[in-house]
């Protein structure tokens, strides 16, 4: 192999500006500032741009990395969007909350000497270059081939799938059962992680592309999918993993023990923090204690820290095996969010009015690695202690919601009320029937959503050429 | 997005509403609800249909003004549009041919549970209709639910029609009707409570029609949850419907009074003045 470059390797990371943490935890504004110009020039020129490069395959939705990061180098801003836009339909959203340090930069060669390229924040900066611009290009659809398809969701996996087959000409109708598009990206990420206005912007540019767009539609309900394969040629289904899990511990109906999707909906979806303006109410806690250690706790945790509380995440294990990001564990740290490892809640006390009060939880400690992989926690006797709360948010993660699978005879079904899909293709057990995202995988990441959209689209694309 | 066709106060804070939403009216059952949006910034709340025209693509919905979002909507002209009516959530009530029915509607109930009332009638029961409110000038829907009953009756707080009294003297309905093969009530919390352990006793399957706190209305956000035979259920997707013998109704209670202090601030900033709300202790 030749030298890839000459230069000296220059494994210095480019920092993200980010708001200081005693200003931003007293506000719902986005953290993490983005690249100035120059930093992103500089960061782009330290890419070896390696002639067999592994970074693209660390992508679920297999960007040209390189590329466009040579485009950066060249100060081509223009020339690098167009390059991620070609698999990307969601780039500042992907450049935003990928987890990337596990995909496209674990991948990356500097990686062993600790400067991987940062290529989530190189992708953002091209995504919130181009919108800075004014206009968002819109590139040229082909002529119509008369097929239609419907896409069940509004969220990452649905998007991608529309975003895919308008650009091949294919009729594409996205039913939401939400008032607003973007699905978990809307309801779920908080402002401060993911400003909804980028959302609005990029599911702007699908509706520009000719995207027909059905909110307040709940697929299973206000039409089956036999219903709308009446209608059209393929349905996608990319509902997403919408049933909170709960504990099943005494006292979680209590008032003040949410769900995350509860929390965060009235939080995002439903702007809670901007009441009464906004007519949803969200309580102002004291004491909030949110179960799970995921980027949904993480979430949660920074959200009611941002409404003066005081926060603690309870989680099972150790620092160790939080499943968080970890830039998203520093940023709750750096906020003053206070984490409680090893602790396991096995009642909520109510305060005889209906309310919580107290959480009794139990020490833990790691014993021999479980199937997932990680040192099983076992409970420590004797060892309860109680907590004063005056909220809890149950962060412990979702299952496909039900109401399609119930209304659609013939799908195929697995154990955790998952889709089960051909991985490959999507397709499901039903006849021009896919599938894709949290509804098949359980609860994900956006990115590997937008994955299993793409393989989707790909087949549908297939098929729909077939006829 | 919907549009309304047409509003009108059927009596004092009790309000009729006709929206176009053909997708809606067409997979409608007796038994199931909505959830709307009053304006933009506005929250979304579930609310039973009292009755729906497929051909005219069109549903009817009653409910009375309590709070912020029930004041906002109250306030539309028709010819307004609704930025959220979707539907229809919720199993619809469970019809068949029982014998001898018991419909209980109090509240906006005595709009929802004319459907109900409908269908029973329908698939060949004898229905018999009991409206409840606090005086008679608070009864809508009368004729059109004597139109599907073989006997109706009403109670009254203030004896101003029928039976004076709170729902207990239902008992002496229930007793002068037995055999009775199920009851179904729609209306307040209080209500179905009430009407729940008066037909205890009588060990007749009583189906209430919950009302819980709803975000979603889809089983996403599990703010609905309510404790049936000792399991959590969400009203949203296992429900509205659920054996009132069986529910949970203390928790119930308090989980609907999670927001009041919430509610009257948007209520009273929805209206710029100061009011009383309508609550369950009403019918105490």
């Amino acid at each position: 192999m030749p030298e890839p470059s000459k230069k000296k390797l220059d494994l210095h990371r480019r920092e993200m500006p980010k708001q200081p943490p005693e200003v931003r935890r007293r506000n719902f504004n986005e953290v993490a500032l983005g690249y100035p110009v120059e930093t992103a020039v500089e960061e782009a020129q330290r890419c070896l741009n390696c002639p067999k490069p592994s970074c693209i395959s660390g992508c679920p939705v297999e960007i040209d990395i390189p590329r466009f990061i040579q485009c950066i180098a060249a100060k081509d801003f223009a020339a690098g969007i167009r390059v991620i836009k070609e698999k990307n339909c969601l780039p500042a959203v992907c450049g935003r909350v990928c987890p990337q340090e596990e995909q496209c930069e674990a991948a990356c060669l500097l990686k062993k000497r600790g400067g991987q390229i940062a290529i989530g924040r190189l992708e953002r900066f091209l995504a919130d270059w181009e919108a800075a611009q004014g206009e968002l290009e819109i590139p040229p659809v082909p002529p119509p081939t008369g097929r239609r398809v419907a896409v069940v969701g509004g969220g990452p996996a649905g998007l991608t799938v529309a975003g895919d087959l308008i650009r091949l000409g294919h009729a594409v109708t996205i039913f939401e059962a939400l008032h607003k598009m973007g699905g978990v990206l809307v309801y779920g990420i908080p402002e401060f992680r993911l400003p909804k206005a980028i959302v609005h912007r990029e599911v702007n540019y699908l509706r520009r592309l000719g995207v027909q767009i059905v909110t307040d539609f709940v697929v299973g309900k206000t039409r089956t999918v036999d219903s709308l394969l009446e209608e059209y040629d393929a349905v996608f289904i990319g509902s997403g993993a919408g049933l909170p899990w709960f504990m099943k511990i005494p006292g979680e109906n209590l008032n003040g023990v949410y769900s995350a999707n509860e929390y965060l909906t009235r939080m995002n979806l439903m702007k809670g923090f901007l009441f009464p303006k906004f007519r949803t109410p969200i309580k102002e806690h004291r004491r909030v204690a949110v179960i799970g250690g995921g980027n949904v706790a993480m979430d949660c945790a920074r959200t009611a820290l941002r409404l003066g509380a005081e926060v603690r995440i309870v989680y099972r294990r150790s620092r160790e095996e939080l499943p968080a990001r970890a830039e998203e564990i520093e940023n709750a740290e750096e906020e003053g969010v206070i984490f409680d490892f090893l602790t396991l809640p096995v009642r909520y006390i109510g305060d005889g009015n209906g309310w919580v009060k107290e959480m009794e939880c139990l020490r833990m400690k790691l014993g021999e690695p479980d199937a997932s992989g990680r040192r099983r926690p076992i409970p420590i006797e004797g060892s309860e202690y109680r907590l004063p709360v005056d909220a809890v948010v149950c962060a412990i993660g979702n299952s496909p919601n039900p109401l399609i699978a119930a209304t659609t005879p013939g799908l195929e079904v697995g154990k955790n009320g998952n889709i089960v899909v051909d991985e490959e293709t999507g397709k499901t057990s039903r006849e021009r029937v896919w599938a894709g995202g949290d509804v098949v995988t359980g609860a994900a990441t956006v990115i590997l959503a937008m994955g299993a959209g793409r393989k989707a689209a790909r087949s549908i694309h297939e098929y729909l050429c077939s006829l | 997005m919907a549009e309304l066709r047409a509003t009108q106060m059927l009596v004092p804070n009790m309000h009729l509403l006709t929206v176009f939403a053909p997708e809606v009216a067409r997979g409608m059952r007796p038994g199931q609800f909505v959830i709307v949006r009053a304006e933009e910034e506005g929250e979304r709340i579930p609310l039973s249909v009292a009755d729906w025209d497929e051909a005219e693509g069109t549903l009817s919905i009653v409910f009375m003004n309590v709070g912020g979002t029930t004041n906002a909507l109250a306030a539309l002209p028709a010819g307004s549009t609704l930025p959220t009516v979707v539907g229809p959530l919720g199993k619809p009530t469970e019809i068949d041919h029982y014998g001898t029915v018991l419909c209980v509607g109090g509240c906006y109930g005595i709009g929802s549970i004319f459907p109900i009332a409908r269908a029973l009638h329908q698939a060949g029961n004898r229905v018999i209709v009991v409206l409840e409110a606090r005086s008679s000038f608070l009864l809508f829907w009368e004729e059109r639910l004597r139109s599907v009953a073989d006997a109706l009756h009403i109670i009254t707080r203030d004896g101003s029609k029928g039976l004076r009294g709170h729902v207990g003297r239902l008992a002496e309905i229930i007793a002068a009707a037995q055999p009775i093969h199920r009851i179904l009530v729609n209306g307040c919390t209080f209500l179905l409570k009430r009407v729940a352990d008066v037909s205890k006793p009588f060990a007749i399957k009583t189906m209430v029609s919950l009302n819980p706190i709803m975000i979603d209305g889809t089983g996403m956000c599990g703010v609905c949850r309510v404790s049936v035979a000792g399991a959590t259920q969400f009203a949203c997707v296992d429900g509205p419907d659920f054996d009132g013998h069986q529910v949970d109704w203390q928790e119930l209670l308090q989980r609907r009074k999670q927001y009041v202090r919430e509610e009257t601030l948007a209520y009273r900033s929805s209206r710029g003045e100061e009011h009383r709300i309508c609550q369950g202790h009403a019918h105490a």
